[in-house]
């Protein structure tokens, strides 16, 4: 047991160092440089821009050679300062994430678990009949095969111009300061309900083929086979499919789980919803290193946390993984 | 008579037509009668054992009856056969090494299996550890999952699940064929011992092994692409069979004492006839060294002496 934690958690380590040295390296690739952003936007003219911009450049440490950048960039990631957004000179990088992330998690966090709930239960039910899976298996090919931003776009006319039910874009409406009245919370939900939809909907189809072709692959299976020969009623054959068949579901929702703190990009774009995928995309456009660093390494940190719980929740469910590790240790 | 099988007619439904894998199959098994049911592979064994228990798509029932106990059994219904599966006849699957589900304790996927079928685990777990102490396996087997057996082991809990409530009839499907010599050996007197013992009352043994049936069974019945071609007790088939088919089979065997470096083994040339459109009459008739004209037409099951039963037209006719 505890050899098998150790090993584990000396590969997510490793994970860890390799892919936070490509998350330093990518922003540092891109052409242009942030700086000039910074000064063009102050709209600086003459000897002023020369005295700015070595100003910023040291403030930022870009003065140093790149391997001393590297260095300072690990001694302060451990002392948890991300560094200042360029963009949103002088905020902490760490502030503007912390004011993202709750709206990733309370659209990301129901939108997954709902469309995985009702995704497994509803492929698991297209499995038993074959009418149902005749006429239902291609709507969700369909479903999955949708990229969220055209669906987003098709639900924001649909529900904004046409029938105008709810607003287009934001987190709340750019009437409102943020506070705890029942007016604004409304106005959170109100703007909530379409990113919601869209990422519910692209994603029930997914989890619903699968299960279904897993609920399928289980039911052929020997053990079913026997199950039918011994006379024993489809309630409990189609549970013990269930059960089996759940566990590759549950990889799967694990790894999705660790990608919400990345938020959903192309839906967080079309609805211009606040999120870090709103941010990822604001970062790109003004070349900011240190807020592109820090939404990446949250995501980083994402799915190797949700990857270790998954490795852990495995050991629980599965008695397979439980033998070979106690085999391993023997 | 435990069991009675008249013509029973079984097809496989394929997009290219309809195989015919089990044609005017009629035999009888007595109480306490193991029986072999042996024949090379694609010779309808297994659908013949399938079609008494678990007859579903792609098989397909064309005619037949069949009687367990006096009583008939409803083969072409898959609903109505449920009452009769496991407490009347049962199988020992061809995979019993997979059957059983890996992610639960194989006590507990017992009783959930035993409570779906409306019946008391607890009064019957006393039954269930004598069976495993007859198979030689511990009682803690209940609390292990199938992945931490081995495969023989495996394939004794399923030989004790499949017998637990006394049936009639046994099919047990080339439960011996995964299996090396010595291991073979003890699971086919595991099989005598529980017939010995009354766990159920005849048995039906499918293998392609006829060595084997020699050491268990009580009868021999031989297939041949879909039809039954000879059935007679152990001692007939081995020392003096009839049907060419079985004679041939029987030669090929190797024997004691004779050195096969002299004497090449020989093997019957040929291959069967795709079952897809299967040819009329005698279906051995281009392996047959005996066929004759009247082999066009499908020779008769019949009965020639006592208990012995004979399709084919040359040696049958001196009884005739």
């Amino acid at each position: 047991m505890g050899r098998y934690f150790r090993r584990k958690l000396l590969i997510y380590l490793l994970t860890f160092f390799v892919a936070v040295t490509l998350d330093w390296c990518i922003p540092r690739f891109m052409p242009g440089n942030p700086i000039d952003i910074l000064i063009s936007r102050a709209g600086l003219r003459g000897s002023a821009v020369q005295t700015m911009y070595d100003y910023y450049t040291r403030v930022f440490g870009l003065d140093q050679p790149i391997w001393k950048q590297y260095l300072n960039f690990w001694a302060s990631l451990f002392k948890g300062d991300l560094g200042i957004s360029i963009y949103l000179f002088p905020t902490p990088v760490s502030k503007v994430i912390a004011g993202a992330v709750p709206y990733d998690l309370f659209l990301l966090i129901p939108s997954t678990l709902l469309s995985w709930i009702i995704g497994n239960n509803f492929g698991a039910f297209a499995a038993r009949s074959k009418q149902l899976d005749n006429t239902l298996l291609p709507f969700s090919y369909i479903l999955s095969a949708t990229p969220y931003m055209w669906l987003g776009i098709i639900l924001a006319w649909a529900f904004c111009i046409v029938f105008r039910i709810f607003p287009l874009a934001g987190g709340y409406s750019f009437a409102m300061k943020p506070n705890l009245s029942f007016a604004f919370i409304g106005s959170l939900l109100s703007h909530w309900v379409l990113p919601f939809l869209s990422l519910f909907i692209v994603q029930l189809g997914g989890w619903a083929i699968g299960m279904r072709n897993m609920i399928i692959y289980e039911l052929e299976s020997d053990y079913s086979h026997y199950l039918k020969t011994l006379g024993s009623p489809n309630r409990l054959i189609r549970k013990y499919a269930f059960n089996n068949a759940i566990l590759p579901q549950i990889t799967g929702l694990a790894l999705k789980l660790g990608e919400v703190v990345a938020g959903a990009l192309a839906t967080e774009v079309v609805f211009a919803y606040p999120g870090i995928g709103y941010l990822i995309l604001q970062a790109i456009h003004n070349e900011d290193y240190f807020l592109l660093q820090g939404c990446f390494l949250f995501i980083i940190i994402g799915v190797l946390a949700a990857n270790f719980i998954i490795d852990i929740v495995y050991l629980l469910v599965d008695p397979r993984m439980r033998a070979g590790m106690q085999g391993e240790t023997a | 008579m435990s069991l009675q099988v008249e013509n029973l007619t079984v097809y496989y439904q394929t997009l290219r037509g309809e195989v015919h894998s089990l044609e005017h199959a009629n035999f009888n098994l007595g109480d306490g009668e193991i029986m072999g049911l042996a024949g090379e592979s694609g010779c309808g064994k297994t659908t013949l054992g399938n079609s008494l228990i678990y007859l579903a798509p792609p098989m397909k029932f064309i005619e037949g009856q069949v009687a367990l106990d006096g009583e008939e059994l409803p083969v072409w219904d898959i609903e109505r056969m449920n009452e009769f599966r496991f407490k009347k006849i049962s199988i020992i699957p061809q995979y019993a090494m997979n059957a059983m589900n890996p992610t639960r304790k194989i006590g507990k996927m017992i009783s959930e299996l035993l409570q779906s079928r409306k019946i008391n685990y607890k009064e019957l777990l006393s039954v269930i550890k004598e069976r495993l102490d007859k198979v030689k396996l511990p009682h803690d087997v209940l609390n292990m999952y199938p992945i931490e057996l081995s495969g023989g082991m495996k394939q004794r809990i399923v030989m004790v699940l499949s017998t637990l409530l006394n049936p009639s009839l046994l099919i047990a499907d080339e439960i011996t064929s995964a299996l090396d010599v010595s291991t073979q050996k003890s699971v086919a007197e595991m099989i005598v011992k529980f017939r010995d013992c009354g766990c159920m009352k005849s048995v039906i043994f499918i293998t392609h092994d006829v060595s084997i049936l020699y050491q268990i069974a009580d009868s021999i019945m031989i297939m041949y692409a879909g039809q039954l071609s000879e059935k007679a007790s152990k001692e007939t088939i081995i020392h003096s069979p009839l049907h060419p088919y079985t004679k041939l089979l029987i030669s090929s065997l190797p024997k004691v004492g004779v050195k096969h470096s002299e004497k090449k083994l020989t093997g019957i040339p040929g291959t069967p006839p795709l079952l897809l459109n299967p040819p009329v009459g005698c279906r051995f008739r281009d392996r047959c060294p005996l066929a004759f004209e009247k082999c066009l037409e499908t020779p008769p099951f019949v009965e020639i002496e006592q208990g012995h039963f004979l399709a084919c037209w040359k040696e049958g006719a001196p009884y005739a």
